[in-house]
């Protein structure tokens, strides 16, 4: 093996599929940028990390739209997540969201503003304190985070702030899936003339009140999110509640 | 390290030598008096020098119409070079069809003469040209060189126009962008169809309103059921006798449109709708994988505004 394991990574590989204990590594940032130290020093100071195939960051190689790139991260390979830290090595604004499965699988699906060309990383810990990394390089042409949002010429959005739609899946092959928009223009302060002014806290809670999913967001996260969530199973309305870094609150069920 | 320099020089001089931004436009006869110079079906590449689409003129009886000028400064000048080498006669009008790169950035070299558009053709221009521009410009490289963006300074509208001796029909549609133009030249029985009509390649969809798309396409094949009819000219892909591109392109979007509201039905993520794969019906056409890539972001944020119950 090129990279050697500790004690607990060999203990942990010996529990995984050949071919993924092979890309086990806890040293040699599999996406080789040249910012990995940076972004290991800023998020995960001091504790062990390990890079692990179970962290799945799914994202085009190459993004058409830099303002919307899909991104989706699979953690549920993995037991006993705990936080989820996702960010992009080469962006002006690094950190794009963290998101804290409490009932809900380590599964969130999102859009970001890229500004060039990146490697987008999900930073998963577990409840052993491991930081498990798992990422992939997304080509741009650039301009996500310093072009203006699409909402900032109009005026439409200030009445319509905050404004929820969304959905759950009850059966077919995305059973137990949740679906959720809202209207915010999340500007990231990198337009002149235009401060910051985006969503920084999203919860969600099923019907009995427990938390299924905590989500802080940041500048980075595309203008009028849409998240996806997957529910063990969609089990009644979901009641989703925010606040962006202005204060404007939101509260929204989301039925199915 | 001496050696190794001799070895770079050599590199870049081969490279220079291989690309003499000669896109080699010969004109095709597709009717009498009428000729196109008919691009390839590929993406934008520093190979082709953005020489993907098609362009066209015809002979009128006191001078010559030109139809899309092409991606860059340079097609212009060697497609006004290709004119002059089958006819005398002076060029009378540059129109354009609508407002995407391909169509227009050739402008420039007919910037001494006439050039029109529909006025919506012309705001497009006026408002994402130079964007267009320094997009071709990272995709085609130096076959750019000097190209710059000449908005077109006459304005047509629909109906019947008559230009050096020749009697056009212009009709306005609109779906691929907010203003499609076609031509109908009845002496010679062809139909400029633009980009409403793509034949063996994936139609593109920056602009597009599918909608109003698949409407335009009912009225485009209407003017093919006309006597007269000869010859229909996509935008891209080669000529064609019948109507057989305006029934691609209307497959290709039909397809699109409805895969992607039946989607975000199913609740996927647009992560889930680009890992799709290709119906087999389409998976051979050249650039759909790359198109189909596009497309999803054009198209699958409002069928996805649609599906969560959102306001458009
Ligand atoms: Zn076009």
């Amino acid at each position: 093996m090129k990279y050697p394991l500790t004690i607990a990574a060999i203990a942990l590989a010996a529990l995984m599929p050949p071919a993924e204990a092979a890309a086990l590594r806890e040293s040699g940032d599999p996406l080789d940028s040249a910012r990995w130290s940076d972004m290991q020093k800023a998020f995960l100071a001091g504790a062990p990390v390990l890079f692990d195939p179970r962290v799945k960051v799914i994202a085009p190689s190459t993004a058409e739209n830099p303002m919307q790139v899909p991104v989706t991260v699979d953690a549920t390979a993995l037991p006993g997540v705990a936080e989820v830290v996702v960010f992009a090595d080469f962006n002006p604004i690094v950190q794009v969201l963290r998101f804290f499965p409490e009932d809900a699988p380590a599964f969130l699906g999102f859009r970001v503003k890229l500004q060039q060309s990146t490697p987008v990383r999900a930073a998963v810990r577990t409840a052993d304190g491991v930081w498990h990394v798992g990422g992939t390089w997304v080509n741009t042409v650039g301009g996500g985070c310093t072009a203006p949002s699409a909402a900032g010429g109009s005026k439409e959005w200030q009445q319509r702030l905050n404004e929820v739609s969304g959905r759950q899946w009850s059966d077919g092959p995305n059973a137990g899936r949740l679906r959720m928009r809202i209207v915010h223009p999340m500007d990231t302060g990198l337009v002149a003339g235009t401060p910051a002014f985006f969503l920084e806290e999203i919860n969600f809670a099923d019907a009995a009140g427990k938390r299924l999913m905590r989500v802080q967001t940041y500048e980075p996260v595309s203008e009028n999110p849409v998240f996806t969530l997957q529910r063990v199973s969609a089990d009644g309305p979901v009641e989703a509640t925010g606040r962006d870094n202005n204060g404007n609150a939101f509260t929204a069920r989301i039925d199915q | 390290m001496k050696r190794l320099l001799g070895v770079l020089l050599l590199l870049v001089a081969g490279q220079l030598q291989a690309v003499d931004f000669d896109y080699r436009l010969s004109a095709r006869p597709i009717a009498k008096n009428v000729y196109a110079f008919i691009g390839k079906t590929e993406d934008f590449t520093t190979d082709n020098g953005g020489n993907i689409v098609n362009t066209a003129f015809i002979v009128a009886p006191q001078g010559v119409i030109v139809i899309d000028s092409g991606p860059s400064l340079r097609y212009g000048q060697q497609m006004r070079r290709a004119i002059a080498a089958v006819t005398a006669k002076p060029i009378a009008l540059v129109i354009n069809t609508h407002h995407h790169p391909d169509h227009f950035l050739g402008n420039q070299a007919f910037a001494d003469l006439p050039i029109a558009a529909l006025a919506e053709t012309r705001d497009g221009i006026a408002a994402d040209g130079n964007a267009f521009a320094e997009n071709l410009y990272r995709m085609s490289g130096d076959w750019m060189k000097g190209t710059e963006v000449q908005l077109p300074g006459r304005t047509l509208s629909a109906g019947i126009v008559e230009v050096a001796g020749r009697r056009l029909r212009l009709v306005a549609l609109d779906g691929h962008t907010g203003a499609d133009l076609v031509v109908v030249d009845a002496a010679s029985g062809v139909v400029f169809a633009g980009d409403l009509a793509f034949n063996g390649r994936a139609p593109t969809t920056p602009h597009a309103d599918v909608g109003h798309w698949l409407k335009a396409l009912d009225q485009l094949e209407a003017l093919t059921r006309e006597t007269g009819f000869k010859v229909l000219l996509p935008g891209h892909g080669v000529p064609s006798a019948d109507a057989g591109p305006i029934r691609q392109t209307r497959a290709w979007l039909t397809w699109l449109s409805a895969a992607m509201r039946s989607a975000a039905k199913d609740g996927l993520d647009m992560n889930d709708v680009l890992a799709r794969p290709l119906p087999a019906e389409f998976a051979r056409l050249p650039v759909a994988a790359s198109e189909y890539r596009r497309s999803v972001g054009h198209l699958f944020p409002a069928a996805e505004l649609q599906a969560l119950g959102a306001k458009p």
